[in-house]
Order: C-alpha cells, then structure tokens, then sequence
C-alpha cells in the first residue's frame, strides 16, 4: 500500500509541472464555462430566465462527459509509456515495487488528478443553483457526478493499461482514445440495430450507464460493478503488461 | 554475496548470456570486463531482479533471483548504464522518492547522509535536468547506496565521464566495497585491474576467463605492443629490430613510427633502445601500446587453447 501511495504522489505532483495537463485543464474549463456562459444567454433571452428548473447534467455534465473521453487518453499516455522511454522503467523494476503497486500507484495519481479537475467543474451547477428558483435538483446533480468518477476511473484505468503496453506515449495516446471511443459510444450501437438481443451491447457502452443511469439518478448496482470491472480490467491489462516487458 | 550457476539468457535465437557461473563474495570487488554486446548488462538485469533467466540460477544476498525477486531487490543496489533519472525533479526530491519506495526509516536524513558520501550536499536543490553527466553519475550511485546495500551492482560507473570524475567515482566504489560485495561491468582493462580484486572476462556471453588482476596481467605480459618513435626515416631500422631473438610482429606505422611486440615472457626493450641509438637514430619514444579487448580476448583465448593443446599430450 506505501508503494502505491508514494507512486501516486509522485504521478500527482507531476501533473502540475506538465503542460500537457495545463493545456488539457484550460481546455476543459474554456468549452466548459463557454457553453455555461451561452446556455444561461439563450435562458434568459428564450424562455425566460427563471421559469423552468435545468438540469445540470444537460448544461455542463453531459459536455464535461464528452471532454473527458477525449482528455483523459492524454493524462494516461506518459504514465508508463515514457518510463521505458527516459530508461527510469529500470529503476522502478528494480526497486523492492510489485508490478501491481505500480500500476495501482500511477493510476491512483492520475485518478487524484481528474478528480481534482472534477470537482472545480463542480463551480458551474453552484452557479446555476444560485441562479434558478427553487435551486437545481442536488441529488440527480451529485448522481451525475459520481457517473463521471467512476467512468474516469475506468478509462484512466485503460489508459494506464495501454500506456504499459507502448514504449511511444503518443502511440498509447491514440491507440487510448480509440478504446474509448468504442467503450463510450461505437459498442452500444448494435443495440440499435440488432431487432432483438442487442442489450448486451447496450450495458457493454459506458456512455449508456453514464447518461442514461447515472445522469437519471437511476443508478443501480449493475452500473456500478460495470464500471469498476473496467477499472479492475485496466489495472490488470497494465500489471500483465509491465510483466511482459520484463520476459523480453 | 552473489552465486551464479550455469545461467543463460536466450533473446529470440540469440544467447546473450551462455551457461556462465561464477561467485562474489562479501568485501570482494568483481569486475566484469567485456566489449559492448557480451552479455554483462544482460547478467546484471537478471542479478538485480530486473528480468528473468531463460535457464540457471542465481542467489543474490542468499536469495534466489527468480522466486524471491523482492527480497532480492531489497538488498541489492544497482546502478544502471543509462543512469536513469527524473529529470525534472530536484536530486534531494529524486532520492527521498527512492528512499520512500524502500521505505527507508527517516528518509530524509538518510537521503543527506548518502549525498555527503558521494559529494553533492550542496546540489540537492538543483534540479537534475541541469546536472552535469558527471553529477548525474552520483545521483545514479547515490540512488543505488540508499539502502546501504548488502550487494552492489553497477554496470559501466564510470563511463562518459572526465578523468577527475572517473577518479572521484572509483575513489566511492572502493570505498563502499570494502564491506560490500561489488560487482561492476566496464570496457576497459586497465579499470579493472585498478578497482577489483578479481576480473571475470565475458566475450559473446561466455567467461573467457577468470582471474587477479596480477594473474591477468602475468598472463598478458608479452602480448602488449610496443610503439617505438625515431626521429625522421626509419629506413632499415624494422629490419633490424625484426632480428632481435623475441621480437615479433614488427609494423611500421606512419614516419618513424615501428611498432613490435615481445615473445611472451620477454622483455627486450633495453636492447631495442641500444639497438636504436647503434644505429645512429634520435630515440624519442618508446612505450607500451594498450592491448585492444579483442586482443585481449586472443591472447587469453589462444592461451587457453595451447594449455588444452599441451595437456591433451
């Protein structure tokens, strides 16, 4: 557990001095505020300001879901992938570190991270509260933000797991992107077409469990065990692959 | 201590490391001495639990390699041959993270202590970005002395830096292997002869040889060239050297340089200077010319292969 922990702090700490992470943060605050700043103009300007109670999922949530599944692939890519490349993979493979507490303690720093830029989003449904009689609805809120946690844990988790697998972090990165773009979206649509046995599609899309449950406060335990599987499955797709790389 | 059996290591179809077996034991250091590609990072990759063997054992600190890798890392530091280091972390915050990784008690003063034995106290706020090679050399043998190692293994230690920093760094390897048991690869004959107590030569993944630096030399007494430098032509004075009894192999190489070597277990340089000043040319030079480590590996290999010659007899 002390390994892990102080792999994670070292991960932690190392966002703040990365300006791949700064980039990503100002990128997702920028389309974030931009778009909160537009709905409360088209608001007050349409149907008038104060009438119907928003749901705060539908102004920031649904969007913040989307900019993570493009961000986070760029937050995992170096985890592992650029040790190998700075030759300091050696040294971690070497020191008394099970390849486990590694990968838990890289993810782990990762997951601090997002969720530290989680919660400053959480600024745009506070604003809107103050806003709007009587108040937004604060559980459905608070079930939509415990969607988007859980998904970030998933997808850094794929993240950490592919960056293990490159010894390119940009190749980790893309290669990332495309996992979670198919877990996100591409893998739920048979669920469309097939006329019937399509719901094992439907629970397989991430994007399913996080709009329609989570954004619904209409969780159940399903969509919970999904999402930490995945976070199970990364953890150990990564754990597997720094094994690997020590067979070679 | 370190106790290596019949340990190979196969990439694909290639042996980089072929059935050696050696010991080291505590307060002893070994040199590894080989040319690029024989096959000492490899055997030390797999000594510091970094990468299994294809086949063979190897007990580090009374434990085994494979199944006790932990414990192995535990008492073993390592100093990698591209020193791998954070770059973007300062040298006091680099090593209290390893110091943290080994859960070392009172990290940080330990972490102080271990940069006043290899002499950077005063750079430990400096990032290590800025280091130069030689600093960064330290930071890499700072690392692998945290834990105050029962083994140390360090793969070229001394390579890329100036001569006061190989110095310095040979200076901290011998103090540190007097309680230790040291093992440290290197290119060059002449290192090993100065640091270790015992030299294991490795040529394409096999020991060629094993012995003291005194025997090695014994052995190789003979089989250095000597480059001798007149002034002006050397018209027939090759010729003449050639003639000398146990002088062998006489090159010319450029104007007024010869080179020549001895039978082995001769030394004729007294009669080559007489010879020399006889013949009327202006001696300038004559010393002994570095064998190669191919020519290393010939003479002692060549050796081997006549002292099987003479016993099969």
């Amino acid at each position: 557990m002390r390994n892990i922990w102080t792999i994670a702090k070292r991960e932690f700490g190392n966002y703040f001095s990365s300006s791949i992470a700064y980039a990503i943060a100002f990128f997702v605050f920028v389309v974030l505020g931009g778009y909160f700043v537009a709905y409360l103009v088209y608001l007050s300007s349409s149907s008038g300001f104060m009438m119907d109670t928003p749901d705060s999922w539908q102004v920031t949530g649904g969007l913040l879901a989307t900019l993570l599944v493009f961000s986070l692939p760029f937050l995992t890519m170096r985890l592992v992938a650029d040790e190998v490349r700075m030759g300091t993979m050696e040294l971690l493979l070497t020191a008394p570190v099970r390849d486990y507490e590694l990968v838990i303690g890289k993810w782990l720093g990762a997951f601090l991270f997002v969720l530290l830029l989680i919660a400053i989003t959480l600024v745009f449904p506070f604003m809107l509260d103050q806003l709007v009689t009587p108040g937004i609805d604060q559980v459905l809120m608070l079930s939509g933000y415990l969607g988007l946690v859980l998904m970030s844990a998933a997808f850094l988790a794929i993240g950490v797991g592919i960056s293990a697998l490159f010894n390119n972090q940009f190749a980790a990165a893309f290669v990332t992107l495309l996992v979670l773009l198919f877990l996100w979206w591409f893998i739920g649509l048979p669920a469309f077409i097939l006329p019937s046995g399509g719901e094992i599609f439907r629970y397989l899309s991430v994007g399913n469990h996080v709009q329609d449950n989570f954004a619904t406060g209409s969780i159940n335990l399903s969509n919970i065990v999904y999402l930490l599987s995945l976070t199970g499955l990364g953890i150990a797709l990564g754990t597997t692959a720094v094994e690997m790389r020590r067979w070679r | 201590m370190i106790r290596v059996n019949e340990l190979s290591k196969t990439y694909g179809l290639r042996k980089a490391v072929d059935n050696i077996s050696f010991e080291a034991r505590q307060g002893e250091i070994l040199g590894f001495l080989g040319p690029n590609g024989a096959g000492k990072t490899t055997t030390m990759r797999i000594l510091t639990g970094y990468m299994p063997p294809s086949s063979g054992e190897a007990i580090v600190a009374g434990y085994d390699v494979v199944n006790e890798s932990l414990e192995v890392r535990k008492r073993v530091g390592y100093l990698p041959e591209t020193v791998p280091l954070y770059t973007d972390m300062t040298v006091f915050d680099y090593l209290k993270f390893m110091a943290d990784l080994r859960h070392l008690p009172n990290s940080e003063e330990r972490v102080e202590e271990t940069l006043e034995m290899v002499g950077l106290l005063e750079r430990a706020e400096g990032y290590i970005g800025n280091l130069s090679k030689g600093m960064r050399q330290r930071v890499g043998l700072a690392q692998a002395l945290l834990h105050r190692p029962e083994v140390l293994i360090l793969d070229e230690p001394t390579i890329g830096l100036d001569p006061a920093q190989i110095i310095e760094v040979r200076n901290i390897i011998r103090e540190v292997g007097k309680e230790r048991t040291v093992m440290l690869s290197t290119h060059i004959l002449s290192e090993a002869q100065q640091l270790c107590d015992r030299i294991l030569i490795i040529n394409k993944g096999k020991i060629v040889a094993e012995d003291t630096p005194e025997n090695l030399q014994a052995r190789l007494t003979g089989a250095e060239r000597v480059l001798l430098r007149v002034r002006g032509e050397v018209s027939d004075l090759p010729e003449k050297i050639g003639r000398l009894n146990g002088v062998e192999n006489v090159q010319t190489k450029g104007e007024g340089i010869i080179e020549f070597q001895f039978a082995p277990g001769q030394d004729l340089r007294p009669e080559v200077a007489r010879l020399t000043i006889n013949e009327k040319h202006d001696l300038l030079e004559m010393r002994s010319v570095n064998l190669s480590l191919e020519e290393i590996f010939l003479q002692l290999t060549r050796e081997d292969v006549s002292l099987m010659e003479t016993q099969g007899e």
